[in-house]
C-alpha cells in the first residue's frame, strides 16, 4: 500500500458557519461549491452551444429563409433574419468551441472531478483549495471573452473549432480579425484554468486517499478522472503553445504557419491534433468512469472486470497520444505515415471493446433497476457502440478518403460526444444531484426527458451518416449549391426538424433541474443504496465532508455480496464481527 | 436507410468501396449482436421481487477472448485498407503515361492548367481553365495540387478522391475515369466565406474528344497571346 495522508477533517470545519455568503457561495474554496459553480456555468454554455447549433441547422434545411424571431439579430449577422455566410462560419466555429471547451469538458472534469474526487476518496477537500477556486474564476473571463467575441467588429472566430491556419492566421482570409484573436486569448486563459484543476486532481488522488483506500479500491470515476487529469496536464500546454504561435502570426506578423514567411500550415495541424486527440479522450474517459459506477449500482452487481476496466482506461489514455495523425490522412502528410497512424488508431478499438463487453457482462445476471441515471448510462453504452463502430470507417485510411470532412464525421463525433459523453453527463447529474442539492430530481419528468431525448437524438444524428455517405461536406453554408447534394435536401430538413425537437425537449431537463433544486423530494443520505464514500455523509455534505475520517475496508462495487443481508455493502462498513462462513465468500479486494 | 455509396467512376474507387462494404458488414454484425445482447440482458435480468444479482467479479478467460478477437478483426481491416490506401496515395505507385495537370486552388476557385498538344506543362501552349476539370476516359490523370492562400480540399466524390491543397506544398494526386460524363468537383475544407460555392465540374470525354478540345483551346490561347 502506498503512503496515505490522514485527512484532518474536523480541524478545518470548526469555523464553517462563520463564513460570509460571498466566501461560502461565490469565492468559495469548498470543492463541492466549486463543482456546482462549474455545473451551472457549463450548463449555461451547453444551452448557448445548442442554440448556435439550431441556428445553423435552420440554414442547412432552408437556406436563405429568415429564421423565426431572427429579426433581433444585428444586420452584421442576419439582416432580416437571413443568416449571412460569415455568420454561418462563426456559428460552426463557436458551436464546436463552446461545446467542447466550455460545456462537455468542464461538465466532465470541472464538475465531477471537483465534486467526486474528495468525496469518493474520503478527503475533506482538494489538496489545494485556493488553487481550485482560482481555477474556476479563471475560466469565467475565458467564457466572457469568447461570448463577447460575437459582438466585436467582424464577428466571432470563423475558421472552424479546429482553426486551421492560414485561414485562422490571416484576417484577410477569414474576414475576421479581432474575433480570431479573442478566440486564441480565451482558450489560452481557459488552458490555465484546466491546468490548475489538473494538478489539483492528481495531487489529491495521490496524497489524500482515506486509510484503506488503495489504488484498486478506488471507484472507477476517480480512476477515469485521475487519468484524465494527467492527459489534461500534458495536452493543454501543447494547445497553449500552438495558440500563442497562432496569436503571434495574427498580431505580430510572425509566420509560424504561413509558408510565404517560411512557416508550415501543417505545423498547426500536428500541434492541434497532438493536443486534440488526447482531448477526445478527456471528453470520454470520465463519462466511461461515471457510467460504470451507475451501471454497477443499477444492476446491483459488482462491476465485471474491475482491473480490466482500469487497464483499458490507461491503455486508451496512452494510445490516445499516438493516433493524432488520423485527423490528417488527407492533409498532404506522407502516406506512409498515414498507414502507421491507421494501425495505432485501429488498436484503440481494442480497449474500447473491452470496456463495452465488461459493461454488458456487468448487466448479465444482474438485478437491473431502471432508475433515471441507469437509463442514461445504458443509453451511453448503446450509443458509444455506434460511435465506436463508425470510428472504424474513418480509421481505415482507404475509406477515410471518401468520408473525411463529410457529415459522416459529424455523425461520428456526435455519437461519441452527445450519445456518449452527454448521456453519461445527464446520468451523472441525476445520480449525484441528491448529494449536491439534498433533493431528488423528479423521476417522471426525468424519464420523459430521457426517452424523448433518446428518440430525437437518434433521429437527428443517425441520418447524418447518410448525408456523409451521399458526399455532403462539412461546414457548407448552403448545400443546395451542389447538384449532387440536392437530393439530400429533404433529409437535411428531416434532421433539422428533429434537432429543433431535441432542443425543445431539453427544456424539460432545465425545468426539472430548477424545480428539483428547490422543490424536489428531500434526499436521504444514500438514496441509490450505493457503496462509495460520498453516500456515507449527509446530503449535501457539510464543509469538510467527513465528520470522522472514514476507514475503507473493501472495493466500491460489493453489490449483492453474500457478506451482507442487503444487496450492497458500503466501503466503510467494518467487516462483520461474526466469523466468515466460508473462505470463498471473502470479497476479492 | 440507404447504406450504399454513390456511383463510382474511377479505377481504384471500386477497391475503396469494397473496403467500405467490408467494414460495413463487420460492424453491422457487431452492432446487432451487441445491441441485441444489451436489450436481452435488460429484459431478462430486469428487477423482480426477490431477485438477487449474481456476485461475480469477472472472468479472465472472457477478458482474453474479447481482447484478442477485436484485435485480430481490426488488424485484418487495417491490412486490407493499407493496400488500397497506398495504391491511391503513394506517389511511387502512380501509373506512368498519365495526363499531367496542375490544379491551383484559391479562394474560391479551382484553376486547372492543361498542357497543350506537346503534353508538357510549363511550355507556351499551356492554358488555364477556371472551375473546369476536363479529362479523357480510361487514361490516368496526375494532378499536381497547390494552393495560393488557405487550405482547400480537392474532392471528387464520384472518383473517391480527396486531397487537401496546402499552401507551400505541391501534392500529387492521381485518378483514372472509367466512363464519360459530368461529375462534381467540390471543396471539402472550410476555406472562408465562399467555401460553400467553391465548386467546379469534372467532364470526362473520350480520348479523341479531349485531344480535339485540347488542340483547339491551346491554339486559341497561343493566338490570343500573339
Amino acid at each position: 500500500m502506498s503512503t496515505i495522508a490522514i485527512p484532518q477533517a474536523g480541524v478545518h470545519a470548526v469555523h464553517r458557519d462563520e463564513r460570509s455568503f460571498i466566501r461560502k457561495y461565490i469565492f468559495s474554496t469548498d470543492h463541492k461549491i466549486i463543482g456546482i459553480q462549474f455545473l451551472l456555468m457549463s450548463l449555461l454554455f451547453l444551452l448557448v452551444g445548442g442554440l448556435l447549433a439550431l441556428t445553423m441547422r435552420w440554414q442547412l434545411a432552408w437556406p436563405g429563409r429568415p429564421i423565426p424571431g431572427g429579426g433581433i439579430l444585428p444586420d452584421t449577422m442576419a439582416p432580416d433574419g437571413i443568416i449571412l455566410p460569415e455568420f454561418y462560419n462563426s456559428l460552426v466555429t463557436m458551436h464546436g468551441t463552446f461545446m467542447i471547451f466550455f460545456a462537455i469538458m468542464p461538465l466532465l472534469v470541472g464538475v465531477f472531478a471537483n465534486y467526486l474526487i474528495p468525496l469518493q476518496i474520503g478527503a475533506p477537500d482538494m489538496a489545494f483549495p485556493r488553487l481550485n477556486m482560482m481555477s474556476f474564476w479563471t475560466s469565467v473571463p475565458a467564457g466572457i471573452l469568447m461570448l463577447a467575441s460575437f459582438f466585436v467588429e467582424g464577428g466571432a472566430a470563423a475558421a472552424g473549432w479546429t482553426s486551421y491556419a492560414p485561414l485562422s492566421a490571416v484576417p484577410e482570409y477569414s474576414g475576421v480579425s479581432t474575433g480570431q484573436q479573442l478566440w486564441c486569448l480565451s482558450l489560452i486563459i481557459l488552458g490555465f484554468s484546466s491546468l490548475m484543476g489538473a494538478v489539483n486532481y492528481i495531487t489529491t488522488v495521490i496524497n489524500m486517499r482515506a486509510p484503506g483506500m488503495t489504488w484498486f479500491r478506488l471507484p472507477l470515476p476517480v480512476w477515469a478522472l485521475f487519468i484524465t487529469a494527467i492527459l489534461v496536464l500534458l495536452a493543454i500546454p501543447i494547445l497553449t503553445g500552438a495558440l500563442i504561435l497562432l496569436y503571434f502570426d495574427q498580431v505580430l506578423g510572425t509566420g509560424f504557419y504561413l509558408p510565404e514567411r517560411g512557416g508550415q500550415p501543417l505545423l498547426w495541424q500536428h500541434l492541434f491534433w497532438f493536443f486534440g486527440h488526447p482531448e477526445v479522450y478527456i471528453l470520454i474517459l470520465p463519462a466511461m468512469g461515471m457510467a460504470s459506477e451507475i451501471i454497477a449500482n443499477g444492476a446491483r452487481k459488482p462491476i465485471f472486470g474491475y482491473h480490466a476496466m482500469v487497464i483499458a482506461i490507461c491503455a486508451i489514455a496512452f494510445l490516445g497520444w499516438i493516433v493524432w495523425g488520423h485527423h490528417m490522412f488527407q492533409s498532404g502528410m506522407n502516406p506512409m505515415l498515414g498507414s502507421t497512424f491507421m494501425f495505432t488508431t485501429m488498436i484503440i478499438a481494442v480497449p474500447s471493446a473491452i470496456k463495452t463487453f465488461n459493461w454488458l457482462a456487468t448487466l448479465w445476471k444482474g438485478d437491473i433497476h431502471f432508475t433515471v441515471p441507469m437509463l442514461h448510462a445504458l443509453a451511453f453504452v448503446a450509443m458509444f457502440v455506434i460511435g465506436g463502430l463508425s470510428g472504424v470507417f474513418m480509421a481505415s485510411t482507404a475509406v477515410d478518403i471518401y468520408i473525411h470532412d463529410t457529415y459522416f464525421i459529424v455523425a461520428h463525433i456526435h455519437y461519441v460526444l452527445f450519445g456518449g459523453s452527454l448521456f453519461a453527463i445527464f446520468g451523472a447529474i441525476t445520480y449525484w444531484f441528491p448529494k449536491m442539492f439534498g433533493r431528488m430530481m423528479h423521476v417522471g419528468l426525468g424519464k420523459v426527458h430521457f426517452f424523448l431525448t433518446f428518440i430525437f437524438y437518434n433521429l437527428t444524428f443517425f441520418p447524418m451518416h447518410q448525408l456523409g455517405l451521399g458526399g455532403m461536406m462539412r461546414r457548407l453554408y448552403d448545400p443546395t449549391q451542389y447538384a449532387h447534394l440536392q437530393p439530400l435536401q429533404e433529409l437535411n430538413q428531416f434532421v433539422t426538424i428533429n434537432a429543433l425537437l431535441l432542443g425543445a425537449v431539453q427544456l424539460l431537463f432545465v425545468a426539472n433541474f430548477i424545480w428539483s433544486m428547490f422543490r424536489g423530494k428531500r434526499a436521504e443520505m444514500n438514496p441509490w443504496r450505493a457503496n462509495s464514500l460520498e453516500w456515507s455523509v449527509p446530503s449535501p455534505p457539510p464543509h469538510g465532508n467527513f465528520a470522522v475520517t472514514p476507514i475503507v475496508y473493501r472495493g466500491p462495487y460489493e453489490y449483492s455480496s453474500p457478506e451482507s443481508d442487503e444487496d450492497y455493502l458500503p466501503q466503510d462498513r467494518p467487516p462483520a464481527a461474526r466469523p466468515v462462513p466460508a473462505p470463498d465468500l471473502v470479497p476479492a479486494h | 436507410m440507404n447504406w450504399s455509396l454513390p456511383e463510382n467512376v474511377s479505377t481504384f474507387g471500386a477497391q475503396v468501396d469494397s473496403i467500405y462494404y467490408l467494414i460495413l458488414g463487420i460492424t453491422a454484425v457487431i452492432f446487432f449482436a451487441v445491441e441485441a445482447l444489451l436489450v436481452y440482458f435488460l429484459v431478462r435480468y430486469r428487477h423482480r421481487e426477490g431477485r438477487k444479482a449474481a456476485y461475480i467479479h469477472g472472468n479472465t478467460r472472457a477478458e482474453v477472448i474479447w481482447t484478442l478477437v477485436p484485435f485480430l478483426i481490426i488488424l485484418f481491416i487495417a491490412f486490407r485498407s493499407r493496400t488500397v490506401w497506398l495504391e491511391v496515395k503513394d506517389p511511387e505507385r502512380m501509373p506512368p503515361g498519365a495526363l499531367e495537370l496542375r490544379v491551383a486552388a484559391k479562394q474560391f476557385e479551382w484553376n486547372v492548367t492543361y498542357p497543350g498538344p506537346d503534353e508538357r506543362l510549363g511550355t507556351a501552349d499551356d492554358f488555364v481553365r477556371r472551375g473546369q476539370l476536363r479529362i479523357p476516359v480510361n487514361r490516368p490523370v496526375r494532378v499536381t495540387l497547390a494552393s495560393e492562400d488557405v487550405i482547400h480540399s480537392f474532392f471528387l466524390p464520384e472518383f473517391r478522391v480527396k486531397q487537401d491543397a496546402v499552401p507551400g506544398m505541391e501534392i500529387p494526386v492521381w485518378f483514372q475515369a472509367t466512363r464519360t460524363g459530368e461529375f462534381t468537383l467540390g471543396c471539402a475544407e472550410l476555406c472562408g466565406l465562399g467555401h460553400y460555392r467553391m465548386r467546379g465540374t469534372v467532364t470526362v470525354q473520350t480520348a479523341e474528344e479531349f485531344a480535339a478540345w485540347q488542340r483547339e483551346q491551346s491554339r486559341a490561347g497561343l493566338a490570343a497571346a500573339n
